[in-house]
């Protein structure tokens, strides 16, 4: 029973990832592929502004997914991390070249730094999703049990393969949708145009990209097809297909929340319909969540903290994406930071 | 050597790998923690004094920091991040018996970490728009964050070292979790305030070392001072604070954990009447060669009295206690830990007398070059003391419950030493351009100070003053000189600074 509940806890915080931190990702895509300095100059400009104030907000759901995942679930988190070796490891280390790009573009400030960064920076937030999601199709494709040893066909079968472009797209998507709002917002109507069609263009690979998901998954992930194409996972399914007709039908309008609601509407039914498609398993057909639970106390401890959590961290992480989507939140400029006011002879900013 | 050797060869070849990187990733993290959890205190009490008493000077250094603090918060959380999946990809066993027995205390630091991210959001953008006492308000729950953080990563570490709340069943598998007593485990109190109280300590010599380098260069205005002072004042109280903690945290180890003790203190028999080596080499047959003896000393530190029986490394079998090297080794860094704590007392006596007495800062450029290295101290102090915890575990990685050749993982060691070149070299470029980009807002500040000095008084435009009217939004048109303003670096209104 707590079991379940910390289950759908982990899903949840995989699919509040997916969402806040694929947009994060996604806009590093579209400044990979922004062209050169000149034509990338202003694309870039929004995308630093826009994601500067949330990115690590965005990025701490992932540490709280591997907390649940080796507090409730210990076996699974043993089980994926000795399996997936390589394409987890390899997905560490472009976090890491992914954050100190972002993180150093910004106070470097010359040019030749600022593309170095720049470039590390869009690489990596390429590279990084591509490998959560191919983790995630060697789960779903029935390649791990407890006691599989690492080894590559685990990760790079067709499931594998499909879900890391598919993970890949989802961000571009996420990150298009996003950044035409923050266009809208810093008042740049020509970027607004700019992302709406990199959106769009996404969308319909998203589209085509369900359509192969579905002939990959049946023929490779037995389980994870019956359960998209049953009960609750087809429900969610169909979800995800109405909000993706509600996000194109938004798309051409001023963009507002609500395109920003049904995008995550698209990406979150998505994630939640792969999780309730794997039920009763964690891992399909070896793993189940009562299997895999942890001590019952700690489950219900675990429940205790996500219940603090929720009020306490909830109400500060939406005031921070209120601020942020209201424009409260700015950064400092260079001629803050320089004093502002008078100054004496010896460079001592004068009192008051 | 020869044992050591011999038990390295028993061990599976990944082990060495996986511990150094284990090692190296945590080294540098924690290089980063001290300012994480107590930068924010520091640069609240100046922006606090900034707003209370109108001080400009006091504000634009409560700014400044903040920008520091936006890359350094940054490359926390990246480095963190690795930490988190080294222990399913390193240390996979650990975490697939134990995850459920002392994880939630990392539930806790997840949530931390999030009120951490999101108030440092706030504060670190809010300078310009948010009302000057709403920004201040909003940024004071930060510590606190910070402390809470800390504490679900102390509980887990504490626990390693003094694991408690289960009991084991005939297959040796954990059952019966007591949540509550696996957090709360006896190492827990003692390691938790000495690190808190260190990581205040280092942040606090680490910033005041910047302003006395200044001092030393002749830059001896009130910007400078003030730099110095409050960060100094601040370490300085917890200087003398810490060394005391130390005694005690000392004491508990003794108590809950003697073969480390003993490992510490590079003691070989169990014995009354300890003589107490500074420094010195511990040899395979249990002598001691180099190093000051003092005798009688560690059995009167241990239980203030020279007949307090001290447990030595042979109270247990070879292959359960450290090696003679591995003691060697936590006892150079226990050493060199309360070296360099007791040294830091000394110099914050000094600072508290000059105060007492004449009621200002000290004048001897003597007091400015031991402050100045003093940051750098506090932070060889911190990796010693992490050193002297880990290695003086060895060989368990959860005490007397798990043998670290248990939980590692059986990724090939061909592997791990890649990955281990890749990530120092990674690391090396971060840590390298963190430190040049340091220096470059330094220059550049330094720079605009007295570009602005010359100006005399040349005033800039009132939008660029914090809490002033709102500046309208950068909108249309992208700053033209400089692709994307910077939150520490140059937007282009800004323009013709920089080197
Ligand atoms: C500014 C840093 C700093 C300073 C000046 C000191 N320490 Fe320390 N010490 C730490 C920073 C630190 C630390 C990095 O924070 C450690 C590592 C593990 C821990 O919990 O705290 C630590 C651990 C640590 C341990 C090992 C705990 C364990 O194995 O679990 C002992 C016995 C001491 N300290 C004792 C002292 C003594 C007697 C000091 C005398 C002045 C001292 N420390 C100064
Ligand atoms: C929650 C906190 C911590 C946990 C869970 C933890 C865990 C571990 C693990 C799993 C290992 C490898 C096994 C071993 O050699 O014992 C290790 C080793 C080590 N850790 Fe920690 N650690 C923590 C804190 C730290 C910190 C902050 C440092 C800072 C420098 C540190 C320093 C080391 C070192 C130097 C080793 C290598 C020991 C050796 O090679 O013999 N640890 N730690
Ligand atoms: C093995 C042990 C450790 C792990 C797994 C770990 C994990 C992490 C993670 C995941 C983050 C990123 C959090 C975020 O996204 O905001 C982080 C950052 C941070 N960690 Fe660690 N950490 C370890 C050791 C420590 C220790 C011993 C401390 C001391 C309290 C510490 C303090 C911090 C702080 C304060 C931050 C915030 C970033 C900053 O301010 O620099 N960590 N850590």
């Amino acid at each position: 029973m707590t079991a379940d509940l910390i289950a759908v806890v982990l899903l949840l915080a995989v699919t509040a990832y997916a969402c806040a931190g694929g947009a994060d990702y996604g806009a590093g895509f579209w400044d990979l592929t922004s062209g050169g300095t000149e034509r990338g100059r202003r694309p870039r400009w929004l995308i630093d502004h826009a994601m500067a104030p949330v990115w690590e907000v965005n990025n701490v759901w992932l540490i709280f997914v591997l907390v649940v995942m080796w507090t409730g679930f210990p076996v699974l988190f043993q089980t994926v991390f000795s399996a997936m070796w390589l394409p987890l490891a390899l997905a560490a280390v472009g976090m890491v070249l992914r954050g100190a790009g972002f993180a150093l573009r910004k106070p470097s400030q010359r040019l030749a730094g600022r593309r170095l960064y720049g470039a590390v920076f869009a690489l990596a937030s390429v590279v990084t999703p591509f490998f959560l999601g191919a983790a995630v199709g060697g789960v779903a494709s029935e390649r791990v049990a407890p006691g599989t040893d690492a080894s590559a066909h685990v990760w790079t079968g067709p499931t594998s393969i499909v879900f890391g472009v598919v993970a890949v797209t989802t961000t571009a998507f996420l990150g298009a949708v996003f950044l035409t709002g923050d266009a809208h917002r810093f008042e740049a109507p020509d970027l607004v145009g700019h992302f709406r069609r990199r959106a769009l263009g996404s969308l319909a690979a998203l589209a085509v990209l369900a359509v192969i998901t579905g002939f990959v998954t049946h023929e490779d992930s037995p389980h994870v097809w019956h359960g998209l194409t049953h009960g609750l996972g087809l429900f969610f399914v169909i979800l995800a297909g109405v909000a993706s007709l509600l996000t194109a039908w938004l798309l051409p309008r001023t963009p507002g929340t609500w395109l920003r609601v049904s995008a995550v509407g698209v990406v979150g039914s998505a994630v939640v319909a792969w999780g309730t498609a794997q039920r009763p398993y964690l891992l399909p057909t070896s793993l189940t969540v009562a299997d895999a639970a942890g001590a019952p106390a700690t489950l219900t401890w675990l429940a205790v903290v996500t219940l603090v959590a929720l009020l306490l961290v909830m109400p500060a992480v939406f005031l921070l994406y209120w601020l942020d989507t209201h424009g409260e939140l700015e950064e400092l400029t260079d001629s803050e930071l320089r004093g502002g006011r008078g100054t004496d002879g010896d460079g001592t900013v004068r009192d008051g | 050597m020869p044992t050591s050797l011999h038990l390295l060869a028993d061990a599976p070849a990944q082990l060495l790998p996986a511990r150094e990187l284990m090692a190296f990733t945590l080294a540098a993290h924690i290089i980063l923690v001290p300012l994480g959890v107590a930068f924010p205190l520091i640069t609240l009490v100046m922006h606090h004094r900034g707003l209370r008493r109108g001080d400009a000077t006091a504000l634009l250094l409560a700014r400044r920091w903040s920008a520091v603090m936006a890359v350094q918060f940054a490359l926390g959380i990246v480095t963190g991040t690795v930490l988190s999946f080294e222990f399913g990809l390193l240390w996979p066993g650990l975490m697939g018996r134990w995850g459920d027995v002392f994880g939630v205390g990392f539930g806790v630091e997840a949530w931390a970490f999030f009120l951490e991210a999101v108030l440092i959001a706030v504060y670190l953008y809010g300078w310009r728009r948010l009302k000057p006492w709403t920004h201040f308000l909003l940024g004071l729950p930060l510590p606190f964050a910070a402390l809470l953080g800390a504490f679900g990563i102390l509980a887990a570490n504490s626990w390693m070292n003094t694991p408690r709340g289960f009991s084991l069943d005939s297959a040796g598998k954990p059952v019966d979790v007591n949540v509550w007593k696996a957090i709360f485990t006896p190492m827990f109190g003692p390691q938790y305030w000495h690190f808190v109280v260190g990581m205040v300590l280092t942040a606090g010599f680490v910033v005041a070392g910047v302003y006395a380098t200044g001092w030393l260069r002749g830059r001896r205005d009130r910007y400078h001072r003030l730099g110095f002072a409050v960060p100094f004042t601040i370490a300085a109280v917890a200087a003398p604070v810490q060394f005391v903690l130390g005694d005690s945290i000392a004491r508990s180890v003794f108590h809950e954990q003697p073969v480390k003790f003993a490992a510490m203190e590079i003691v070989w028999k169990t014995d009354t009447r300890v003589p107490e080596y500074l420094f010195g080499r511990l040899n395979e047959d249990g002598t001691v060669s180099g190093g000051i003896r003092i005798p009688l000393l560690d059995s009167f530190l241990a239980g203030f009295s020279a007949d307090t029986e001290v447990v030595g490394l042979t109270s247990v079998p070879a292959d359960q206690r450290p090696t003679a090297t591995q003691a060697t080794i936590a006892h150079w860094a226990f050493d060199i830990m309360v070296l360099i704590g007791s040294v830091l007392v000394l110099l914050a006596l000094w600072y508290g007398l000059v105060w007492l007495r004449h009621r200002r800062l000290p004048a001897s450029p003597w007091f400015y070059r031991a402050a100045a290295c003093a940051g750098v101290g506090s932070v060889v102090a911190v990796e010693c003391g992490w050193i002297a915890a880990e290695v003086g575990r060895q060989p368990w990685i959860v005490y007397r419950n798990m043998r670290v050749a248990e939980a590692v993982t059986s990724t090939r060691s061909t592997s791990l030493w890649i990955m281990f070149g890749v990530v120092a070299v990674v690391y090396v470029f971060l840590f390298g351009s963190f430190l040049v980009v340091l220096l470059r807002m330094r220059t550049r500040w330094r720079l605009a100070d007295e570009q602005q000095a010359t100006a005399a008084g040349g005033l800039a435009p009132e939008t660029d003053i914090p809490y002033g009217p709102r500046a309208p939004v950068p909108a249309g048109d992208v700053p033209a000189a400089r692709p994307g303003a910077g939150r520490a670096g140059g937007d282009g209104r800004a323009g013709g600074d920089g080197p």
